[in-house]
């Protein structure tokens, strides 16, 4: 449970007042979210593309952000989807999560909601059956809700 | 534990049906200060699988970056009437799951 | 800055008409109307099913559930949240759906208080709250509440807090407008209690007027105080017509 604020954590909101909107996402990749996405890869090569990674352009909060995605692929035991990764730049960690399919999903599509802290970009990366890596990336503006709690 | 599940009643065989689960949870991230200013203990649903007829077709491994009350939404391939169970563990060790059969014919 | 910024660009904003008001819900993107209007992926509806099962649970030491006097909420709560605040014989003014649930647990089930931003009160307000949702809110007649709604209306106009704004100037002068990235909506009350994404849980109306008092810079009341069910009393009236849809999801 929040707290409730107190005059003078309000006045720290207020004063802190973290409302400014980021035109451009960060650009640089950080160092912790690359070291992240090499422990995945292996250091393999990863080709764009056969991902498609969907988040809002534009979210009002980024406590809860939809996040949707899904990977080309016939899923059957020869040639399906293992696992897809999803890595963001500016959180405290750089995992958010990581999906795990079998030929029985059917489908590599899967959806939650992520936490964003501030503008930036949310990467996906899949792992085929066969070992090959495909990629997609896409940038998020988040901005902050007025009047708020800590 | 409160947690909404939708999955199908019924499917045909070899139809593709979407799962979708919202677990009451907090997700605390262990990087929030409380109102002591100490570092409140992370406790976060970590693990969540789904077993069809006992056997594994979705597994997340999750992190602090999921939201709180976390929604998955994940499909699974109906073959055969069996049960669909979700299963999940948080930072306290306790696993939690949901089971519904899945009729299919 | 930014605030001032704000004020002087909203100059030619007017009261809305009766026609021309907006909930909070019409000025949201579609990713979270879609996440509130889906009960799978509203995480308001988490309490609404808590809210279920308390109703159906009895409580106290007379030992009796909502169910026992009241029924099925289906029926006998529906419309019920769409009223509020009425007004309360035995206290002789008005209270709130919190404040009446709490009544009903100390005057009927003998059970101890729950705080009003407690998991089950709340669980139990979204739950009864949700028996309106598509009722146009409908304001209680009794004159008695006259009087309260008018403090209401002076407490939404005066002016507060270290920057000196008055509910009015956000929420009816700039409505529409922006305060930073955020859009200021016209504060009706339609939706509690809700999802807010940056509380990450449910929360009352009166934890969202400490919100906008801390924002002002103000020392706020307390909740369920007098002078927040008065608050209410007005906020509801002047919302009148507009359809429930608790629980609401806002950023």
């Amino acid at each position: 449970m929040t707290p409730r604020p107190t005059r003078r954590t309000a006045m720290a909101l207020v004063l802190a007042g973290p409302l400014a909107l980021r035109l451009s996402p960060a650009s640089a990749t950080p160092d912790t979210m690359r070291a992240a996405l090499d422990a995945f890869t292996g250091g393999a090569a990863v080709t764009e593309g056969r991902v498609t990674l969907n988040v809002p352009l534009l979210v009002e909060n980024g406590n809860a952000v939809p996040l949707k995605v899904s990977v080309e692929s016939p899923m059957t035991e020869d040639e399906f989807v293992e696992e897809v990764a999803i890595f963001n730049e500016l959180n405290p960690l750089p995992d958010v999560i990581r999906f795990r399919f079998t030929p029985a999903s059917g489908r590599a599509a899967a959806e939650t909601r992520i936490r964003l802290n501030g503008s930036q970009n949310v990467h996906a990366i899949a792992r085929m059956s066969d070992g090959s890596l495909w990629s997609a990336v896409t940038d998020v503006i988040v901005t902050a809700p007025a009047c708020a709690e800590t | 534990m409160v947690a909404m599940v939708n999955i199908p009643e019924t499917a045909a065989p070899g139809e593709i049906v979407e799962v979708k689960i919202l677990i009451s949870h907090p997700m605390e991230t262990g990087f929030r200060t409380g109102a002591d200013g100490k570092l409140v203990p992370r406790n976060i649903i970590h693990d969540f699988r789904c077993l069809y007829g006992g056997t594994e077709v979705f597994r997340a491994e999750i992190f602090p970056a999921i939201a709180a009350n976390p929604f998955l939404g994940f499909f699974l391939r109906a073959v055969e009437t069996a049960e669909v169970e979700l299963l999940w563990t948080d930072e306290t060790g306790e696993e939690h799951s949901e089971r519904r059969t899945l009729t299919v014919g | 800055m930014m605030l001032r910024a704000a004020l002087l660009t909203g100059a030619l904003a007017t009261v809305a008409t009766a026609e021309e008001r907006r909930t909070g819900y019409e000025m949201m993107s579609p990713d979270l109307r879609a996440m509130q209007d889906d009960e799978m992926s509203n995480p308001g509806m988490l309490w609404v099913a808590e809210g279920a099962a308390l109703w159906d649970t009895p409580e106290g030491e007379a030992g009796l559930s909502c169910a026992d006097c009241h029924g099925g909420a289906e029926q006998s709560m529906a419309g019920v949240a769409a009223r509020y605040p009425a007004w309360d014989e035995d206290s002789g003014a008005p209270v709130d759906l919190a404040g009446r649930i709490g009544l009903c647990r100390t005057r009927h089930q003998n059970a101890g208080a729950w705080d009003r931003e407690s998991r089950p009160l709340l669980a139990l307000a979204a739950f009864v709250s949700r028996q309106s949702k598509g009722v146009p809110i409908t304001p209680d007649s009794d004159p008695r509440l006259d009087p309260w709604r008018d403090t209401g209306r002076v407490l939404f106009e005066t002016r507060m807090g270290q920057l000196n704004l008055a509910c009015a100037n956000c929420h009816d002068d700039h409505a529409g407008g922006h305060l930073a990235a955020a859009t200021i909506p016209e504060a009706h009350p339609t939706g509690y209690p809700q999802y807010r994404l940056q509380w990450e849980e449910m929360g009352g109306l009166h934890r969202r007027f400490g919100n906008c008092m801390a924002g002002v810079r103000a020392e706020p009341f307390a909740s369920g105080s007098p002078e927040y069910i008065a608050l209410e009393l007005f906020l509801m009236s002047r919302a009148a017509g507009l359809e429930m849809e608790a629980p609401a999801v806002r950023p």
